[in-house]
């Protein structure tokens, strides 16, 4: 195939579960070499999505073409190129860490001599050479992981696809992982994930989209969305107990009344905190103050893609 | 990164796929090879259960039975003419432990076929590799057993150079059939059906004495078991008592086995590929 046509094209994709639709008419296209994420709460058709196009799910509806290929005739073909890590661990616990990559290996019909030379350096990439001879069992649930990672680069693929690749680790076992991943897509490795952390949607993502409810809420990349859906600042205005309401009702009073110009240009009331979105969130701090609201704490940040996710999918509690 | 090192062999879409896959369930052999070249001991477990009742049974309850008289009116030892019976029933369970216990813990709790769909193994492949590896390690026990009758010179014909394929034919049949079961299989209690399936089959398929023994109207029910097409196929080979029946017997184990593998690689399909 050309190197201009999308490794992934979907249009109109379309997944149904008897009566349930988790994925409701999504149009995507990933580019070679490009880190591509599907950002979202639980159950917006993350996973649903990456299990089509891994090939292992079958398309209700629409168009998919992954490599250019057609997934319902060409499935073998495709996952051959294909490295998946899926959201939970599938390593094999009968066999030993290396074992795991050797075995992985012959599934894709790779000659012995070949996988053996790949495995060994595919352990030292994830740091993992000195446990080869271990079993699966007593790693640790980022060793795990990186294991994964090891198992879905046997093939050389030409496409990575990582289900929620950091979900239930530490923040030391993620900044590990993240790095590993982003030195193959420093490689060229085109990769596919889905994530609910912003932080990390950030810093490995060239693009994104941000689904909610099986449909796309919002596509490009992390610093468009927080241009379109955000503003640059966020001041995180804190009161006692019982008193972030009335605040913040009197704060958007005076936005209403215009009274702050364009300063704040929305107000978001938490039981905990008061939020102000502003492109000058010092100036704002210090005009609520002025006006007799204060705060016992006030803290201003940057604008982050989470301020994004939670504008576009809401904060209700998704179970 | 590029594919150019993949061989790619895939099998144009069409019956011969659905039914044997894309030849890719080798690779599934291999695994289950590896793993149990860490622990060969527990396959050597399985060569004892048969030999013991061989021995028991053979040795002692033979003294008090006496000979048994053939349906052509030859008579042969009680030992000679449950021998075969113990063989068939080897290569059932050697083939059906796998087939069943082994299997559901891959499928349900290894999760192990989760990570295999995502390579170009497809589910074809893996109830082939799977029903394969069953067999292989069911034709193990079998072979064993064969060279213990054998040596204990309870072969009496040269027709008996065919036990080793009908064993393996066996094992096909049953593990075939017993992994198609195991894909309905809910929680482990549902293994007692295995047992309940399993035992009387091996107590009253014409085992431990000709069908003969039996009423008409039994006879008919206990040819419905397929242990009793096995022993009966194994027996005419070591007894050289071969006729009609003989095929037969194979006809209903061949068909047996390719319905249960047809009837596994679509569950396995519906059961992962959701």
């Amino acid at each position: 195939m050309s190197a201009d046509l999308p490794l992934i094209h979907a249009r109109g994709l379309v997944k149904r579960f008897g009566g349930f639709t988790a994925v409701d008419g999504i149009d995507v296209d990933v580019h070679r070499g490009e880190a591509f994420g599907f950002l979202g709460p639980n159950g917006a058709g993350k996973s649903s999505t990456m299990r089509m196009i891994g090939c292992v799910s079958p398309v209700t509806e629409g168009l998919l073409r992954v490599l250019g290929l057609d997934p319902q005739t060409e499935g073998p073909r495709i996952r051959g190129r294909l490295g998946v890590v899926p959201q939970e661990d599938t390593l094999d616990a009968e066999l030993t860490v290396r074992e795991n990559l050797l075995v992985y290996g012959r599934y894709f019909g790779l000659p012995r001599a070949v996988i053996a030379e790949r495995a060994d350096r595919l352990l030292e990439f994830v740091q993992l050479s000195e446990r080869g001879a271990s079993k699966v069992e007593p790693l640790s649930g980022g060793m795990k992981r990186r294991l994964t990672i090891a198992r879905s680069l046997i093939n050389e693929p030409d496409l990575l696809l990582l289900d929620e690749p950091t979900t239930g680790l530490d923040p030391q076992a993620r900044h590990v992982l993240w790095d590993r991943l982003f030195r193959l897509k420093q490689q060229g490795v085109t990769l596919v994930l889905t994530t609910h952390y912003m932080d990390e949607a950030e810093q490995l993502c060239d693009r994104l989209v941000v689904m909610d409810a099986g449909r796309i809420a919002a596509e490009g990349s992390p610093q468009q969305l927080i241009r379109e859906w955000s503003t640059r600042e966020v001041v995180e205005l804190r009161f006692p107990p019982g008193e972030n309401e009335p605040a913040g009702e009197k704060i958007e009073a005076l936005v209403a009344a215009g009274e702050l110009g364009s300063l704040v240009q929305r107000v978001e009331v938490l039981p905990d905190r008061v939020l102000l979105y502003s492109d000058d969130g010092d100036e704002a701090g210090a005009v609520i103050h002025r006006r007799g609201i204060v705060a016992t704490s006030v803290l201003v940040r940057r604008s982050t893609l989470e301020d994004v996710f939670l504008r576009l999918t809401g904060r209700t509690l998704v179970d | 990164m590029t594919a150019q090192t993949l061989p790619l062999r895939v099998a144009p879409p069409g019956l011969g796929r659905r039914l044997l896959g894309t030849g890719r369930g080798r690779y599934v052999i291999e695994r289950n090879a590896r793993v149990y070249r860490a622990s060969w001991l527990v396959l050597l477990s399985g060569l004892f259960e048969p030999l013991f009742y061989l021995f028991s049974v053979g040795v002692g309850v033979a003294q008090l039975v006496g000979d048994i008289e053939l349906p052509g009116g030859r008579l042969v030892t009680y030992t000679a003419f449950i021998a075969p019976a113990m063989l068939a029933s080897s290569a059932m369970n050697g083939a059906l432990y796998d087939a069943t216990f082994n299997i559901f813990f891959k499928l349900k709790y290894a999760k192990l076929y989760d990570s295999v769909l995502a390579t170009p193994v497809t589910a074809t492949d893996i109830a082939a590799g799977e029903i394969g590896w069953a067999l292989m390690r069911g034709s193990f026990y079998s072979t064993t057993f064969f060279l213990v009758m054998l040596v204990m010179g309870l072969v009496s014909s040269w027709w008996a150079v065919l036990v080793l394929p009908a064993t393996v034919l066996i094992g096909f049949a049953f593990a075939a059939v017993g992994m198609a079961c195991t894909t309905f299989m809910r929680s482990w209690q549902d293994f007692e059906f295995v047992t309940l399936a399993t035992l009387p089959m091996f107590l009253f398929s014409a085992t431990f004495y000709p069908l003969s023994v039996y009423p008409e109207s039994l006879q008919r029910l206990v040819q419905l078991s397929p242990l009793y097409h096995a022993a009966a196929l194994v027996r005419e080979l070591t007894l050289g008592a071969v006729g009609w029946t003989s095929v037969v017997h194979a006809v209903v184990l061949l068909a047996l086995g390719l319905l249960g593998a047809a009837v596994t690689g679509g569950r396995l399909e519906k059961l992962l590929l959701t």
